[in-house]
């Protein structure tokens, strides 16, 4: 048993943090560390920086320009980025459709799409919730019809991530009702901007606007688009649900708001003290952290078997939902950190002389309520509960 | 033993609820509740004309109320119309007036809108501790996250004087003031004071602000369990018509032990409510009412929670009235004493 990185894993490391110190903006890390808002130009400027390094699909094999990273390689990378406060990797492109035309895509695909995924020509989406399905994604219901060299697409989807700034969309779309639901899915790519697709924001609880309803109404597209055979899309889905394993903890995040959490609770005063030295909020944040140091050694232990193995085995669905419960801990207390201070509506009128929060804590309350997604997407801690009781109850 | 509101309670109650029903709809309140000034002027009088303010004061006060469940019965109706309008602070203003002995009339009718400024950034819930000075008949200092304070004509000021915490008169005119809105809804100000005139209504205020901060507490905590009742009737609709996989996902025992579990605690939380109305006046009000604030801020976080979560995307979104519920859940928590400074008080009472 060695918990600690290898000399070449640790060479990595040094290496990444020694890259973000000199090159991650301090604007971008700034907004990043007090919860703002992110630019469409925001994570461009971001992507390049990283492009430019070799590093923005590091894990994608160095036939596609990547770097071929193992497992615990892109963990470390992830890991450091967040500590740094860097922005998120937009994934959709990078993780999600990258992965997936490399498995299922026609070289031709290939050739057209993972060069433009890296250099930000194209901003993908993920089209696959809909009004009809959510948990249950199998019955979706948004028709593809073939006629000719196209397919005729109607239906609607919802919670689309960042669709605003997005040039294309990957869609998961019914082409048979015969058999199972998920028999009859396919996978399909699309361009936005063809003529009946609308994008519509959808306003979130806390005000911010990053999710989208994307109608479909008699959208012609190539069957060139088509990923995989006609009716395979549920295996791709599949594929690339399990494909996404690192980063699922989110446990540098974690880490790193444990740290803004302490410095918090130094700054704040409650009863003439600093609030860390209120014993039942000091235990709260000692529970947290011991939660976080066990999921942290859980994700490295997923990693090591999944480095061996090839297959990352149920503890993803575990590091799902002990990381998404952490991280909102840590934002619920944050949040109460702030006391009254934390219920004013983040805006410019309260910066400068009448800033009611220390610094980077404005929003807390704010992502606070955003965060409450987080246990929601990407498979419900609830569905995650199903797949472990099935695994282990049969 | 009767758990049954009085008639003339009652009366009130159900004329407010229908006054709310047509006057914060819920589009109407969502944008009053985010767009300054964060207050409908017609909203307002609609209350005042409803004679609500005059619930809030004895009738040898001028009032027709004055009792904790005088409290409690208008502040439910507001909590489940999620009301924006600054009643809290008026209702704690006037029982101040009140046991100042001075005018209350145009606070009773709703002219004079009054706003309690006691917390300071470096001080919060402690009246006692802040550091705003009375001196030579001026009041200088600054006041944090004053609720009322975006609409207030008059601030009461607890202000150091004389070695005691007094109650101090400022018009808002001789105030710095700078309004805001609230995440959750409504406004609340930052209010600085330099040298501002101030007259005294109470020399020796620690008792009485005390006192009225209870009744805010009370009401907060009755605010809470109406919001609790609407959040828990709209996830019960959307449960048992919502489907996946074919059927209601209120059907899956997993969320059925969980609904039914907020459906507990809610009743907890009305329980302690109750326990709280009826001890007030009494030599128990200090603990009954720290118990209902801490218990139902402790509730309401875990309903604003566990509806968000188990109706999933849907209530994460401005356009569905359940986030609007969770939000004010979670932030009711966030005035007046948090669930944890008042489990501190307890302990030590323990």
């Amino acid at each position: 048993m060695d918990l600690s990185y290898s000399p070449e894993e640790q060479e990595f490391q040094d290496e990444v943090r020694a890259f973000l110190s000199e090159k991650l903006p301090g604007e971008l890390s700034n907004k990043v560390r007090r919860g703002q808002e992110l630019t469409k130009a925001d994570y461009e400027r971001w992507h390049a920086i990283l492009n430019a390094r070799g590093w923005l699909g590091g894990a994608w094999p160095k036939a596609y320009g990547g770097q071929g990273w193992s497992a615990i390689f892109q963990h470390i990378f992830e890991e450091e980025c967040a500590l740094a406060h860097a922005p998120r990797i937009v994934p959709f492109g990078l993780k999600m459709l990258g992965p997936v035309l490399m498995k299922f895509g026609t070289e031709a695909q290939r050739a057209e799409y993972l060069p433009r995924i890296l250099d930000g020509t194209d901003w993908w989406c993920q089209g696959y919730s809909e009004p009809g399905a959510g948990s249950d994604l199998a019955s979706l219901r948004t028709r593809a019809v073939r006629d000719g060299d196209h397919y005729i697409v109607n239906g609607q989807k919802t919670w689309t991530t960042l669709a605003q700034h997005a040039n294309r969309i990957f869609c998961l779309v019914r082409t048979s009702t015969e058999g199972k639901p998920q028999e009859g899915i396919s996978f399909l790519l699309m361009d936005l901007d063809s003529p009946g697709i609308e994008v519509r924001p959808i306003r979130l609880i806390e005000g911010g606007y990053e999710v989208n309803e994307v109608f479909l109404t008699d959208v012609r597209v190539p069957v060139g688009n088509l990923v995989g055979e006609e009716n395979t899309g549920w295996t791709i889905a599949k594929y690339l649900l399990g494909h996404e394993r690192s980063n699922i903890a989110m446990t540098g995040f974690s880490v790193a708001a444990l740290d803004g959490l302490k410095k918090l609770a130094r700054a704040v005063r409650r009863g003439g003290k600093p609030l860390i030295e209120n014993p039942l909020f000091a235990a709260r944040i000692a529970e947290v952290e011991m939660d976080l140091e066990a999921v942290r050694i859980t994700n490295l232990r997923m990693l090591a078997r999944a480095e061996k193995t090839g297959a990352p085995g149920p503890e993803a669905s575990m590091l799902k939902i002990k990381g998404t419960v952490v991280r909102q801990a840590l934002n619920d207390l944050a949040r109460q950190a702030l006391g009254p201070a934390a219920a004013p509506f983040p805006s410019e009128a309260l910066e400068g002389n009448l800033a009611l929060a220390p610094d980077g804590h404005a929003q807390a309350a704010a992502s606070y309520f955003n965060n409450r997604k987080i246990s929601i997407y990407g498979g419900s801690n609830e569905i995650q509960r199903n797949i472990l009781a099935k695994g282990m109850l049969g | 033993m009767n758990f049954e509101m009085s008639d003339d309670r009652r009366m009130l109650a159900d004329s407010l609820g229908r006054l709310l029903d047509d006057a914060c709809g819920f589009e109407h309140r969502t944008k009053v509740a985010y767009e300054a000034p964060w207050h409908d002027p017609a909203m307002w009088s609609g209350l005042a004309e409803l004679g609500l303010f005059h619930a809030f004061l004895s009738e040898d006060q001028g009032g027709f109320g004055g009792a904790g469940f005088d409290i409690t019965c208008v502040f439910e109706p507001l909590g489940r119309a999620l009301c924006p309008e600054p009643v809290l602070a008026q209702m704690m203003g006037l029982t101040l007036l009140a046991t100042a002995g001075a005018e209350t009339g145009p606070a009773l009718d709703g002219t004079e809108r009054l706003a309690l400024a006691v917390d300071e950034p470096d001080a919060p819930w402690e009246p006692e501790a802040g550091s705003t000075e009375f001196r030579g008949g001026k009041v200088t200092g600054r006041k944090s996250v004053v609720y009322g304070g975006h609409v207030a004509d008059r601030f009461l000021v607890a202000a150091l004087a004389d070695g005691k915490t007094a109650l101090v008169s400022v018009a808002a005119g001789d105030a710095s003031v700078t309004p805001y809105g609230m995440i959750d809804g409504g406004g609340a100000s930052e209010v600085v004071f330099e040298e501002a005139p101030g007259e005294v209504l109470i020399a020796d205020a620690g008792a009485a602000i005390a006192d009225a901060l209870d009744r805010g507490r009370l009401a907060l905590a009755a605010e809470a369990v109406g919001a609790m009742d609407a959040a828990l009737a709209l996830f019960t609709d959307y449960l048992k018509t919502r489907k996946q996989f074919g059927r209601p996902i209120g059907t899956f025992q997993a969320l059925q032990h969980r609904a039914v579990d907020l459906a507990i605690e809610t009743e907890q939380a009305r329980s302690i409510v109750i326990r709280a109305a009826a001890a007030m006046g009494t030599e128990a009000q200090g603990k009954a009412v720290a118990q209902a604030k801490a218990l139902t801020g402790k509730i309401a976080r875990l309903v604003a929670e566990e509806t968000i979560q188990m109706q999933g995307g849907v209530a994460m979104t401005w356009e569905y009235p359940s986030s609007h519920y969770a939000k004010r859940l979670t932030m009711i928590d966030h005035q007046l004493g948090d669930a944890m400074f008042h489990t501190e008080r307890l302990a030590k009472m323990v």
